[in-house]
């Protein structure tokens, strides 16, 4: 009899409803001969394998992580909150013991959705994995939290969220971003002023194999987390690392990512891209959810599958290593390198332009974070988008000191009416959100 | 007529229904080691003096398969098995001979890897050794391209009596269950077959040459020939018969609830406008998960002989039955017992009832009437309790679009029906401890038998069409046609009725009562590279259970009787 050595829950929501348009890459056919290969293989009948349908989130787990323009309500769909809710209700059954690991294998994706919500991004509206988090830390006594994006391409907009934040590890492994889209995710990306190192980029160069991904996970990732300590360690777990996804250049394999999450061991992974649908979904999906229930899968093999065809070139292979001494670098002199930064500044300030491709939107954000000693620093966001919309957002660390707080307030209070169309505060200390007008 | 036989664990019941209703009913004792016997005599007293002619109908349920797996005293069976990549088949090993081929298909009915006639040939070679005359074939996704299975048939066949092959069971994909389903259906046909042929031979030499219908899981009947390929189907038929039963007495179309409260257990069910819910996937029954259709039922080992104690001044009731109450002579105290007591229960011995509560009134420190009324009021909340558990697994039931999530039907059923020995006593307290209005079964003693006798013929259709490559198939029915780019999903639903019909025909309906309900129907663009480049369906059509259209009159002077 079959039987999961880790208790695993699984949501499932291909919504076979829903599409950005009907020839997109996210469209209702994505999840269809997953379905029909997690069904065939009996995978819900395994003794501690758990099914659990998804509940919806509420309009304030979106606020706690997202400042939407103009409102969640027009920046989101019934789809989005299931696809955030199937995250959540996986989270709580861990958090709540019920299962020792959970995959939600939802859609849409989340990880090209950054703080500030004009539209969609890379086919994300909201992040569904940060959402989950910051439900997480309302609801249980979960401060540390480490995040793994295996998506192939750059986690931009968790990236974004947790930029200012020192108790989110972020780690993203993709594909180089001079060679695809959203272009980002550079070794010297390290996260702000007051949260310097737990942001770690790990460009990977096109045509990356298994045993480069095996490796940055045993000689990088690793040894990372060992280090940070995470209370939790959430996979992001994006599937167009595969040889024949359509919209990316690598070599990865079924065989590959069900090894990477046996090492990874996340306690829970949540699906982002991946565009084989066929070819690769099935079966990457099918090896990550044996490998996270402790079940043998090395039977899981995709048609074409042949290890020595796709074998990395030396050339990858040492690129692979010098970025991981580096990163490796960087995180040992983290303290040192944020001294640097902050320069003994009271405030910092940048300013940038951030592009929708999925809504054909362009932002620019003008950032002030206040450098403080006792907390990760309240910072507010002038972001003005096409169309006239432009909003002030606020937003109040959850471990926020006393000044920081109340200068939060202060700026949410006093900012000029007639610059914004809308002003908005996030306190996360307090769980608060207020939007005025 | 009609007569509606089913054998139970401890009694036989056998009705007779005539247009003004019950003509006959009659109990025999089962003698599990003689069940022909015992049919037999069930049979001989129901027909007693009645003109064959008159008699156009009859619908048998057993417990003869679902004893033989539990038991297992089914016979060998050889299992021939092809996976492909995925989870290690061995997982799934059903019995000693099970061999495990090469050959596979992909979820698209594709072939992945041709079947070796080889390896084919040294499993039969295995099989025949044994002495085996019945085998199983089954393939990973052989529903969406029995070719494999096909293949292998036609290569086999000739050494064995008969071959089951998995592509036939069901159109539903879930390839481990489908290797259990098919190995208990070759596993038990022996038996189903000679029992049948017996009760037929039987039944001619009474002058009886009517069609015999055989009850399932899932409330529905099949025909005598049909059930000679899917003998599997009458596992767990008794609890679908009074489920049947109980709905010639529905209060309406409203959701209601369905208890059978026995001495050991107690069995539950739903009813949504008429139709009881069915479990989504199938039985499971011991070891195996199966593709076996049934009715969505919770047993809890909860019923009027169970064993009552207490506990550090909590009371536990069951979940084992010793004995009959002590009222009546049984060994330990029971809700039974604090019927009696109370006063409601009036045929028992109240004196040995009051004997045997003595250490649970002074376990919980109260009087043995008191003492009563909490034993009693405890069993029926335990009982409302786990009907909760049941709907909350009905309305937990995963669903796959956001439509269904969010205009999904919640069951909420604000009635109850109960069956069995104590019902009314139970029926007064539930609606004194709940919003439930609580109905009792009229004819609760017979309404299996009489579930079994207008339970109509039940089946189900699967249709899978990729205009990409061209077809649409339903292998289960051995259906396959090319198909053009615009094959629709209308298209798709009216093929696969058609096919329903035709099948629920073949299994013994009557064409002028088949009502073909929709219960799947998908529909996706296939798309390469931007372009679309065909359809990919899916479609489930099933005749759902319910009562036979003629009888309507006679379920109408029931529930007035
Ligand atoms: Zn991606
Ligand atoms: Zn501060």
């Amino acid at each position: 009899m079959l039987k999961a050595r880790h208790t695993t829950g699984l949501v499932f929501f291909p919504a076979f409803d829903w599409a950005i348009s009907p020839t997109h890459p996210e469209r209702e056919e994505r999840l269809l001969y997953t379905q029909d290969q997690v069904f065939e293989e009996g995978i819900l009948d395994i003794e501690g394998i758990q099914e659990y349908k998804p509940e919806l989130i509420t309009a304030q787990d979106v606020q706690r992580v997202h400042f939407c323009v103009p409102n969640v309500a027009d920046v989101t769909t019934e789809s989005h909150f299931i696809s955030a809710g199937g995250a959540k209700t996986i989270a709580k059954a861990v958090m709540d013991k019920r299962v020792e690991r959970g995959f939600a294998l939802v859609r849409p994706p989340g990880h090209h959705a950054m703080r500030v919500v004009h539209g969609a991004r890379g086919f994300c509206n909201i992040n569904i994995e940060a959402i989950m988090i910051e439900y997480l830390r309302k609801a249980y006594p979960v401060g540390r939290v480490a995040i793994v994006d295996t998506d192939c391409h750059h986690g931009d907009g968790t990236q974004d969220i947790y930029w200012h934040d020192p108790d989110t590890l972020f780690i993203s492994l993709h594909q180089d971003g001079r060679t695809l889209y959203p272009g980002s995710g550079f070794p010297n990306e390290m996260g702000g002023p007051t949260a310097t190192g737990t942001t770690i980029n790990y460009p990977l160069p096109p045509e990356t194999s298994a045993e480069g991904f095996l490796y940055a996970i045993r000689n990088v990732v690793l040894p990372i987390l060992e280090d940070f300590k995470p209370d939790i360690i959430i996979n992001s777990a994006g599937q167009d690392n595969h040889f024949s996804d359509p919209i990316t250049n690598m070599n990865f394999s079924a065989q590959g990512y069900a090894e990477l999450t046996r090492l990874l061991k996340p306690d829970i992974a949540v699906l982002e891209g991946g565009y084989s649908i066929e070819g690769a979904l099935p079966y990457v999906n099918l090896g990550i959810i044996l490998a996270m229930a402790g079940i043998d899968y090395s039977r899981v093999t995709e048609p074409g599958y042949d290890p020595d065809r796709l074998r990395q070139t030396p050339a990858v292979t040492r690129s692979i290593q010098r970025t991981g001494e580096q990163l490796l670098s960087n995180w040992r002199r983290r303290e040192s390198i944020m001294a640097l930064v902050q320069n003994g500044q009271p405030f910092s300030e940048r300013t940038r332009s951030i592009y929708y491709d999925t809504d054909n939107i362009t932002e620019k954000q003008f950032e002030t974070l206040r450098i403080c000693s006792e907390c990760s620093g309240v910072y507010k966001i002038d972001s003005s988008a096409d169309g006239g919309r432009r909003i002030l957002a606020v937003h109040v660390p959850r471990s926020a000191c006393r000044k920081c707080r109340s200068l939060g307030y202060e700026w949410f209070d006093t900012a000029d009416k007639r610059k914004f169309t809308g002003v908005y505060l996030q306190d996360r200390s307090d769980d608060t959100y207020l939007q005025r007008p | 007529m009609i007569i509606g036989l089913d054998v139970g664990g401890t009694y036989t019941d056998v009705v007779l229904l005539g247009d003004d209703g019950i003509v006959r009913a009659n109990k025999v004792r089962t003698d599990s080691k003689a069940l022909f016997r015992t049919v037999q005599s069930g049979l001989d007293t129901i027909i007693e003096g009645i003109p064959p002619d008159q008699i156009r109908r009859i619908v048998l349920s057993t417990t003869l398969t679902t004893n033989a797996i539990a038991q297992s005293k089914v016979s060998d069976v050889g299992m021939i098995v092809s996976a492909g990549p995925g989870v290690d088949p061995e997982f799934y090993r059903t019995n000693p001979h099970y061999e495990v081929i090469s050959g596979s298909i992909d979820h698209r009915g594709r072939e992945v890897e041709a079947v070796n006639a080889a390896e084919v040939e040294e499993a039969v070679r295995k099989f025949i050794e044994k002495g085996i005359r019945h085998v199983g074939v089954v393939g990973k996704f052989s529903t969406r391209n029995p070719q494999h299975e096909l293949l292998i048939n036609e290569q086999i066949r000739s050494h064995f009596e008969k071959v089951f092959l998995g592509h036939q069971i069901s159109g539903t994909l879930n390839f481990p269950r489908r290797i259990a389903t098919t190995y208990l259906n070759a596993a038990v046909y022996p038996i189903h077959k000679q029992f049948f042929e017996a009760v037929q031979q039987s039944l001619e030499q009474k002058g009886l040459k009517i069609p015999i219908h055989i009850m399932k899981a899932d409330g529905g009947t099949m025909n005598f020939e049909s059930s000679m390929n899917f003998p599997a189907q009458t596992i767990l038929s008794g609890p679908a018969a009074s489920v049947m039963g109980s709905l010639a007495f529905a209060f309406d179309d409203e959701d209601s609830l369905v208890m059978d409260i026995g001495g050991t257990t107690t069995d539950m069910a739903v009813l949504v406008n008429y139709v009881p819910v069915l479990n989504p996937l199938g039985i499971c029954l011991g070891p195996y998960k199966t593709l076996i259709r049934s009715i969505e039922s919770h047993s809890i080992p909860v019923g009027g002989d169970s064993k009552i104690s207490v506990q550090d001044g909590v009371i536990h009731v069951g979940p084992e039955r010793i004995g009959p109450a002590m009222a009546y002579g049984g060994p330990a105290p029971t809700p039974t017992d604090a019927l009696c007591i109370m006063g409601q229960i009036k045929n028992g011995d109240r004196n040995k009832a009051i004997q045997g509560f003595q250490d649970i009134a002074r376990g919980l420190n109260c009087s043995v009437s008191d003492a009563a009324v909490r034993v009693f009021d405890q069993t029926c909340r335990m009982i409302l309790t786990e009907a909760g558990v049941l709907l909350n697994r009905i309305n937990q039931k995963p669903v796959y679009t956001i439509h269904e999530l969010q205009e999904g039907y919640q069951v909420a059923p604000r009635k109850i029906l109960i069956l069995g020995g104590p019902a009314p006593y139970f029926a007064r307290h539930f609606e004194e401890i709940s919003d439930f209005r609580v109905g009792v079964v009229p004819r609760w003693d017979v309404a299996n038998a009489i579930g079994a006798a207008l339970a109509r013929t039940t089946c189900e259709v699967s249709l899978f069409a990729d205009t990409q490559q061209g077809i649409a198939t339903s292998p289960e029915e051995l259906f396959s046609m090319v198909v053009n780019r615009d094959f629709s999903s209308d298209d798709a639903v009216q093929t696969a009725s058609d096919l329903l019909r035709q099948k629920a025909v073949r299994q013994g309906a009557s064409p002028e009562e088949l009502i073909v309900e929709v219960i799947e129907n998908q529909q996706f663009n296939m798309v390469k590279g931007f372009y679309t480049t065909g359809r990919n369906i899916r479609v489930k059509v099933q005749i759902k259970p319910g009562l036979i259209n003629e009888y309507d009159a006679i379920a109408g002077i029931l529930s007035t009787e």
